[in-house]
């Protein structure tokens, strides 16, 4: 299959906004996508399954590896990764802000805390 | 004639003040906007976690003191885990369909559109399934914290994917009507960006939800 395209822009000496055009990924790196998706998925439920569950890596562990679903997702099929900046700063923005107040309220109401040893 | 090749030309080259198509900026900015709605949703349901009075529980089994009536853990790891499984293998459908779309492959397009609508259907199956197993096994909304953080939760994500669904029945009928060539791309693509959002949404949720406890 080949690669399609999207729209990235430059501006001429007039100041006039004009699409740039940049590859998309193609049916590899898609299939590629997916089956690191899917492994990291099958490592999440197998983690849930083992002994991890009871030592104090198993939540960190389990935030990375959605962290990284999370962002591989975002940057090869939302194409975030190829497309105009302004689209980053569009999600990237209000995702700051939302895990900042998300993270806010968790030491808010005591789920989370900074113990002083 | 003339007029019908200049509009075709001004689908295929809409020039804007960026330079950028403007659905695709509204696409990205409700997706900004949709960030905090499912993070105030995720901040309700963790802020909420553990304090039910009354279970049946998440992870833990619970007897009724009222009743003596045993309850057991009310999720589902395996079930969910393979419903996750379906959700991404549809966002894959859905990059090859937008793909297909892009290269004016009218017969892939039809494929993988129609691959995706059947991927989230089936994801909302697994959905009705959990939801009313867990009915039958004494949680609903009104039960407790856990109950009502849970259904509101993952109900609005089964809202967004119903609508995704639709929304891509909607392109299939266009498909089979007229075609989908290379000028639609841009309203797959934006489809497109709705679907994986819902996808990163999920993701989210089957680890803060289903597997952290």
């Amino acid at each position: 299959m080949t690669a399609d395209h999207s729209a990235h822009v430059t501006r001429d000496a007039h100041g006039d906004a004009h699409p740039v055009e940049h590859a998309h990924p193609d049916w590899g790196t898609y299939k590629w996508v997916a089956l690191v998706l899917t492994i990291i998925t099958i490592v999440e439920v197998y983690v849930y399954y083992t002994g991890l569950k009871d030592t104090r890596l198993f939540v960190p562990i389990l935030l990375i590896l959605s962290a990284a679903k999370f962002a591989i997702v975002v940057m090869f099929y939302m194409h975030l990764k190829y497309d105009a900046k302004i689209f980053r700063g569009l999600f990237i923005g209000p995702l700051i802000v939302a895990m900042t107040v998300l993270i806010s309220l968790l030491f808010l109401f005591g789920h989370i805390a900074i113990h002083a040893s | 004639m003339a007029t019908a090749a200049l509009a075709e030309a001004h689908d295929e080259h809409h020039y804007t003040s960026t330079g950028l198509p403007h659905t695709k900026i509204a696409i990205w900015a409700f997706i900004g906007s949709e960030c905090f709605f499912f993070a105030s949703l995720i901040a309700t349901y963790l802020i909420y976690k553990g304090r039910s009075v009354v279970g049946p529980f998440p992870h833990t089994p619970w007897v009724d003191p009222a009743t003596g009536q045993h309850f057991k853990p009310i999720l589902n790891i395996p079930v969910t885990s393979a419903s996750t499984f379906v959700l991404l293998m549809s966002s894959l459908a859905m990059v090859l369909a937008h793909s297909a779309v892009v290269r004016g492959d009218r017969k892939w397009s039809k494929i993988w559109l129609a691959s995706t609508a059947l991927l989230g259907a089936t994801f909302l199956g697994f959905q009705a399934y959990e939801f009313t197993s867990f009915v039958h096994e004494g949680l609903k909304i009104t039960t407790n914290l856990f109950g009502s953080t849970f259904f509101t939760l993952t109900g609005f994500h089964g809202a967004h994917v119903t609508a995704g669904v639709l929304w891509l029945v909607t392109m299939l009928f266009i498909d089979f009507k007229r075609g989908l060539g290379p000028r639609d791309a841009i309203n797959v693509d934006v489809m497109a960006l709705y679907w994986h959002f819902v996808d990163v949404v999920w993701i989210a949720i089957f680890t803060l939800v289903y597997l952290i406890q």
